[in-house]
């Protein structure tokens, strides 16, 4: 048995939903890295794939809509031993949680990001999300989307987000594979994982995602922005695999003062009452 | 000539635009006159501008111990000519000393242009200095502890530049005698020993020095005046700290670290003001929710909105009070003096450490940029241990127990799995519907109440306990406040001082209850600490003293309302 199941228990999704296969790949992918199961930490918002952390063995902060992001900043920056998840979906994570994606991709946080991409709202039944398709109809879009679908393959990019990748959850072995690279990575690592909502996305279906979607070969360079560029913004099939890789780059604990002469946690410090003294009594000159 | 002479204290206010280094002047003034053995006290009132328009610090130097702003001002030093904004305040025996040919007519002026003083010296920045070295020899102070100061603090810059400083204190140190030995100004009260080892340090420091002693290690926040000075001090200090500072792209983002950072075993705090807080409403609610300790800081300031951004105002009680869908336990501390913000932002973390819960600090504009020489603090204050549980296989998170509060575990420290839920949730942190559950943790978050409310902090009384009519205030007002009751020394006026005005202890009713008549003093329009009172308690109030302009009460304007309620002179 894998140590990240949970037996026995009552999962909110459709049946169908690709958030089965996600869940299933990532509890397995955990299982076969030597991570010690009490410094895994899954941190995520609201919404359907948000509830993620629910069905998995581990320690987690269901924490808002659209907030997981700042969270698991601040756990990683808090106890950089910790290996931090973010997962949730494509509103909670590009829409809400918009800001906090720029921002934490500017800080550059050793933490994985898995952003269940279904391209429509489930949990509050059927609205657009910020990457639905144009011309979707939906309950509140009436007459279909207009707004440009949200790009988080180039948005990313813009910012050198160091590592990014796009998976697809019913190719388990390589949604697998990526999951393992982003989770292994050193820094903010990014995985948009498109899958379909049987209920509320009668447009982006397995059969949409078949005929839509490419794997990138071993010709592609991943430290090749540009590159990386000319595919995130291509019209048509959509690419799959890691897009972009930039090794080396310093994550935000590496550049925190408080971690320059120990790696021990901030629960592991004391309040430095002699340094407290020194300073209060220099207010006196 | 015209001149002044003053017995026991005496008010200096200089003015003058953004820029012109009035603060230079306020920093040095102030500490080599505590130092020198004078009792200190600075604020300062500026516009929201970073070059220009017309701002002023008020020093007052005393034989005794001054810790409040005061209107009335015996020295005006005009850096700038334009001094019509102050002119309420410029009495009959205010003396200004200024550019006479500028300043114009009505005022008892000491024809003085600090500029053409320093022409000598090549460049009017020097004017400052000169103003320095001439009000340090009012005081019978010398070019040397402003030689020694100049060079502690300016030592990196250029001989040339500590030179022309030096000859600038010169020029001013003579100005100065002049007027001491002519009268111009005459200071009658001497030094006194024992200060030199007193500090000196602002609402701001006084806070952000607290929240270390409290244990502080993580600080996250978007700027936004005056709740962003907090944050500077906290800065300052976190290549000597283990301590985290983050600006975050928002406050949103910021709350929502903080309690992240709680969550994984950090003490953290957010700093902001009632504009900023608005946005960290939700993180409020999900601290009470996940049941997670976080630290609150909150340098109010006048709104609604953008209000005026470097005025203050007792505005944001409400805001703090009501902050945060769902009912959960809080509280709220209002620190009144330095002492105060020091003690109270320490015990700000064990209290959100040890019952589970976010609590406020609430400060202002004037409480925060004012300063006055005070005891050191004791770095030992809030020495407790973190309220943390080494967790095992079967730990819960929410682990239902007598008293409500759960043993915090936090991930990666111990064996079990630490699980919190923003969804209503059971004992092991997973989402639930039940009924049963549901009305099992909201009695579990509220059982905290009783003892929070018990052990709450009773209010100060201050003057006469056989009072009969009794001032209620909270925060920033309380030195001011004190002040006025001084100064009117009526036998049965006492003013009872919140510094924690949620929840509040049962011992505060008896205080409130004594009292023949009621006095409330509130530094906004609408009297939200009596309206609380009156809602939870059923308390009412006689009269109600309030006022929204953007500036602190003063003793004078203080005394005057009072007067107008209580009646002149003598009896009660």
């Amino acid at each position: 048995m894998n140590p990240y199941d949970l037996p026995g228990i009552d999962i909110a999704w459709c049946p169908g939903c690709g958030n089965f296969s996600i869940l299933k790949t990532v509890k397995d992918t955990l299982a076969g890295l030597d991570i010690p199961q009490n410094q895994v930490v899954y941190v995520s918002g609201i919404g359907q794939a948000a509830k993620i952390p629910q069905y998995v063995n581990a320690s987690y902060f269901n924490g808002l809509h659209g907030r997981a992001l700042p969270v698991a900043t601040a756990i990683k920056m808090s106890n950089p031993g910790l290996t931090v998840i973010a997962e949730g979906g494509d509103g909670d994570m590009y829409g809400e949680g918009g800001n906090h994606f720029i921002h934490t991709i500017r800080r550059n946080p050793d933490i994985a990001h898995f952003v269940h991409n279904n391209m429509v709202y489930g949990l509050t039944k059927g609205q657009a999300s910020p990457t639905t398709p144009v011309g979707m109809k939906t309950p509140v879009q009436i007459n279909g989307v207009t707004n440009e679908p949200f790009n988080p393959i180039a948005v990313a990019l813009a910012l050198d987000a160091p590592f990014i990748a796009r998976a697809y959850s019913a190719d388990i072995a390589q949604l697998k594979d990526i999951l393992r690279q982003a989770i292994l990575f050193k820094g903010y690592a990014l995985v948009d994982i498109l899958h379909p909502c049987v209920t509320f996305n009668k447009l982006n279906t397995y059969q949409w995602y078949k005929e839509n979607t490419y794997y990138l070969d071993s010709s592609h360079d991943p430290s090749d922005r540009q590159k990386a560029f000319g595919i995130a913004v291509a019209g048509g099939k959509l690419a799959l695999g890691v897009i972009y890789r930039h090794e080396g780059k310093p994550t935000l604990t590496d550049n925190l003062h408080v971690y320059r002469e120990t790696r021990d946690p901030l629960y592991l410090r004391k309040p430095d009452r002699k340094k407290l003294g020194e300073i209060i009594r220099s207010k006196s000159e | 000539m015209p001149g002044i002479n003053v017995d026991n204290e005496i008010s200096i206010v200089l003015s003058g635009e953004a820029g012109q280094g009035i603060q230079t002047v306020e920093i040095i003034l102030t500490h080599i006159l505590k130092n020198s053995g004078f009792h200190v006290f600075a604020t300062k009132e500026y516009m929201s501008r970073v070059r220009g328009g017309s701002n002023s610090t008020e020093i007052r130097v005393s034989s005794a111990r001054v810790d409040s702003y005061t209107d009335r001002i015996d020295l005006l030093v005009a850096l700038d000519p334009d001094i019509t904004r102050l002119s309420g305040r410029i009495g009959k025996d205010t003396l200004v000393v200024g550019d006479a040919s500028k300043i114009g007519k009505g005022y008892n002026i000491v024809d003085t242009v600090f500029e053409k003083l320093a022409e000598p010296l090549g460049s009017a920045v020097y004017s400052n200095i000169i103003a320095v070295g001439a009000l340090l020899a009012l005081f019978g102070i010398g070019t040397t502890p402003l030689e020694e100061y100049i060079r502690k603090r300016f030592g990196a810059k250029s001989e040339d530049i500590l030179d022309k400083n030096f000859q600038a204190a010169k020029i001013g140190n003579t100005l100065g005698t002049k007027w001491r030995g002519e009268g111009t100004v005459g200071i009658g009260f001497s030094p006194r020993d024992g200060l030199a080892d007193e500090i000196l340090v602002s609402g701001a420091e006084a806070v952000g020095l607290g929240a270390l002693a409290g244990g502080c290690n993580f600080v996250s926040s978007y700027p936004m005046s005056p709740g962003s000075s907090v944050l500077h001090v906290l800065a300052s200090l976190s290549n000597d700290f283990p301590l985290i500072v983050e600006q975050a792209e928002d406050e949103i983002a910021a709350i929502n670290m903080g309690i992240g950072a709680w969550y994984a075993g950090a003490r953290a705090m957010v700093t902001t003001s009632g504009g900023g807080f608005a946005l960290m409403s939700e993180g409020v609610s999900l601290a009470g929710m996940v049941e997670s300790p976080m630290v609150i800081h909150i340098g109010q300031r006048p709104g609604p909105a953008t209000g005026l951004p470097t005025r203050t105002e007792q505005g944001d009680l409400d805001l703090a009070m009501f902050a945060g869908h769902g009912d959960f336990a809080r509280a709220i501390y209002a620190p009144g003096s330095l002492a105060d913000a020091y003690s109270l932002a320490a015990l700000a973390f064990d209290t959100a450490d040890k019952y589970q819960i976010p609590v406020f600090i609430l400060t202002d504009q004037y409480f925060l940029d004012s300063y006055y020489n005070i005891k050191p603090f004791d770095p030992k204050t809030g020495m407790t241990e973190p309220y943390l549980e080494k967790t095992d296989e079967d730990y819960k998170r929410y682990r239902l127990t007598p008293g409500g509060i759960s043993p915090r575990g936090i991930p990666g420290y111990g064996d079990g799995f630490v699980r919190a839920d923003s969804d209503e949730h059971d004992e092991e942190g997973r989402i639930t519907e039940s009924a049963e559950v549901r009305r099992k943790m909201v009695e579990k978050r509220h059982a905290r109440l009783g003892p929070l409310s018990e052990n709450a902090i009773p209010p100060e009384l201050i003057g006469p306990s056989g009072y009969e009519t009794l001032i209620v205030g909270w925060g920033s007002t309380r030195n001011i406040v004190r002040e006025t009751l001084e100064k009117l020394a009526r036998p049965k006026l006492a003013f009872a001082h919140f510094k924690q005005v949620c929840p509040l202890p049962p011992s505060a009713l008896d205080i409130l209850e004594r009292a023949k008549k009621l006095i409330l003093v509130e530094n906004n329009a609408a009297g939200q600490f009596g309206a609380l009172l009156r809602r939870n308690h059923g308390i009412e109030f006689d009269h109600k003293i309030l006022q929204s302009d953007g500036f602190p009460f003063s003793p004078e304007n203080l005394a005057v309302r009072l007067e107008e309620i209580i009646g002149k002179g003598g009896g009660k």
